[in-house]
């Protein structure tokens, strides 16, 4: 389970680091997201990866899976909801006003 | 006393919504509202300053929940002078924009202000590193609004990189603090500084792993070469006195820099060692290198500002990876004066750019105003290149005074960006206002808004306080230094274990 979680953090980074690279709102949007993506689940195995344990204090438990990452990650998850929310409007915003979507500052400034 | 701790980021937080929801269609009201907010942030702030002055840091467990489980704030020293110097500086740029129109431009200025001063108080009072992230993501949504306020195509693209690099920094942030916990098991920065620097031998790697993205985090925030590309687009993009108040937010920057080294990250800690005073300085040195050359090329006089301001954070580092109480002392003291001076070389900016009707550094007919605004802009001139009498040149001889150890790379390195800044700095002076008496013709005309220079010469006036004053202030900066140099005090003051 840690290959494949692992796995899925780098391959996320990655496509993520790519797509933002091409210097477009679109890609340069979905890139942002699966890097949110990525560094979500990486904050879920922080608090290491076991299966069938609950995260509450129960009387017959035998283990437990610590919550706080899950807390961590919900946090990580709102604000990156409402970050990319701002982003695509802003990236409208440019579009309609600027008459394409690059994302560099080549003419003036 | 105790709840007061806690105000400097509830009043922001009920007044802004307040203003939205009930003021929406009233900017006279609005103006009121977000006045007030501020002077009384501006009360509670030195309030705070005087208690932390004679009463040693102390600790407020939000919801009674007890350290490290629970998320502390803690007011000592240098939260308490961040905490003022970020309401005076509020203060000024908001009677400007007041004084200029600029915040009816566009909708919400005031409420965005107010959520953006929240989330700067919020910065400097945590001490819990999860807490630092959340409130960098407030005080950033709330730049964001405020970078693009007035709209605009070239300000709405600026506005997409400097969102595009924040979220990316924002990231790396959430990876450091991941491996942080994953490695120790808290994200409580007093319980940090006692679980750092007990770690095992086999988890310094990953530990150091989490220091240097944190500090690349911080390094974003304030700007310090090879991440300072954001800078400039967005500052010299940004209204004027958006600009100005942002120049507490590169601040930011470098007040997480010295809570974290001094506190979690000390070099002294074993895992982590030197590491990073020595990726620090080369990358500061290079960053006063890069805006001083930056000054001296810049084509606009709001990019000029912001190569100015790059320049002086490049100073202020080159103090802090120095690391020993003095020279955290010097730091502080000019993070104090490059912050107002940035501020006021913004604003002045501003009004020129105004009264030009172009931003572009060439020689044009002279000015409505002319005389003030150029004596305006020597004096931020004197103060940004450190030249004597102002207190640019006291801040940088402290720092070439806690430096000697080092003198012949960073005395050369100072000195000579200083002759570069010097050079750009009177370079654009004498362009914007020299060469225009070539030009015959009567100036057109501009309203005179005496309140906008008064706001800008209320912190021309602060920064030679700054320079009269540089006694006594140094002294209580020395006490500063030396509470953030031995840690141990602010660790107690968490209560840890203990019921709140």
């Amino acid at each position: 389970m840690e290959a494949l979680i692992a796995t899925a953090i780098g391959a996320l980074t990655a496509s993520g680091l790519y797509l933002m690279l091409r210097q477009r709102t679109f890609p340069l949007i979905l890139g942002l997201t699966l890097i949110s993506y990525a560094v979500n689940l990486f904050l879920f195995a922080s608090g290491r990866l076991v299966t069938g344990l609950p995260a509450i204090i129960a009387k017959d438990a035998p283990g437990y899976t610590d919550p706080l990452p899950q807390a961590l990650v919900l946090t990580a998850i709102v604000i990156s909801f409402g970050m990319t929310a701002v982003i695509v409007l802003m990236s409208l915003g440019a579009w309609l006003s600027g008459g394409h979507d690059r994302t560099d500052m080549d003419e003036a400034e | 006393m105790h709840h007061w701790i806690i105000a400097p980021v509830v009043l922001p937080a009920i007044l802004a919504p307040l203003i939205v929801l009930g003021m929406r269609g009233n900017l006279t009201l609005q103006r009121l509202a977000g006045l007030s907010g501020t002077i009384a942030l501006a009360v509670i702030s030195g309030g705070l300053l005087v208690a932390a002055t004679h009463t040693p840091a102390e600790s407020y467990h939000v919801g009674n929940w007890p350290a490290p489980f629970g998320i502390v704030l803690m007011l000592d020293r240098l939260s308490a002078l961040m905490l003022t110097l970020t309401a005076a500086l509020a203060l000024v740029v908001q009677a400007y924009a007041i004084a200029t129109g600029w915040d009816a431009k566009g909708r919400h200025f005031h409420a965005l202000f107010l959520f953006q001063l929240m989330g700067l108080n919020g910065a400097f009072l945590t001490a819990d590193a999860f807490n630092l992230f959340v409130f960098f993501e407030v005080l950033l949504i709330a730049s964001y609004g405020l970078m693009i306020h007035a709209a605009g195509k070239d300000r709405l693209r600026a506005g997409i990189q400097y969102i595009a690099f924040n979220l990316i920094a924002s990231t790396l942030f959430l990876f450091a603090l991941g491996t942080v916990y994953a490695v120790t098991g808290t994200l409580n920065m007093a319980d940090l500084a006692l679980k750092v620097a007990a770690l095992p031998e086999g988890d310094a790697a990953l530990i150091r792993v989490a220091a240097i993205l944190m500090l690349s985090v911080f390094a974003i925030k304030g700007a310090l070469v090879p991440l300072q590309f954001w800078l400039p687009g967005t500052y010299a993009n940004a209204p004027g006195p958006v600009a100005a108040l942002f120049a507490i937010m590169t601040k930011v920057g470098a007040y997480a820099i010295i809570r974290t080294t001094t506190l979690i990250f000390p070099p002294d800690a074993a895992p982590i060692g030197t590491l990073i005073t020595d990726l620090m300085l080369p990358a500061a040195l290079v960053t006063l290198v890069v805006g001083a050359i930056g000054t001296l090329g810049a084509t606009t006089l709001p990019r000029l500002a912001a190569f100015a301001a790059i320049a002086s954070m490049g100073t202020l580092f080159t103090a802090l990876a120095t690391f020993t109480p003095q020279a955290t002392t010097a730091a502080l003291y000019y993070l104090i004066h490059s912050t107002l001076a940035a501020a006021a070389i913004f604003l002045i900016s501003d009004l020129v750019t105004a009264r030009r009707g172009s931003a572009a550094l060439t020689a044009q007919a002279p000015i409505a105003q002319q005389g003030p605004l150029a004596a305006a802009f020597f004096a931020t001139a004197i103060a940004l290149a450190g030249m004597p009498p102002l207190s640019g040149f006291l801040g940088k001889l402290l720092i070439l005074d806690a430096t000697r150890d080092n003198a012949p790379l960073i005395w050369t390195t100072l000195l000579v960006t200083s002759f570069l800044m010097i050079l750009g700095l009177a370079r654009a002076g004498s362009t914007l206002f020299w060469k225009s008496h070539a030009t015959e013709g009567t100036p057109p005309h501009h309203a005179p808004q005496p309140m906008a220079f008064a706001a800008t010469a209320t912190l021309l006036l602060a920064l030679a306080a700054l320079t009269a004053m540089a006694g006594p202030v140094t002294d209580w900066l020395a006490t500063t230094a030396q509470q953030l140099h031995d840690p141990a005090a602010y660790i107690a003051a968490n209560r840890m274990g203990e019921d709140p």
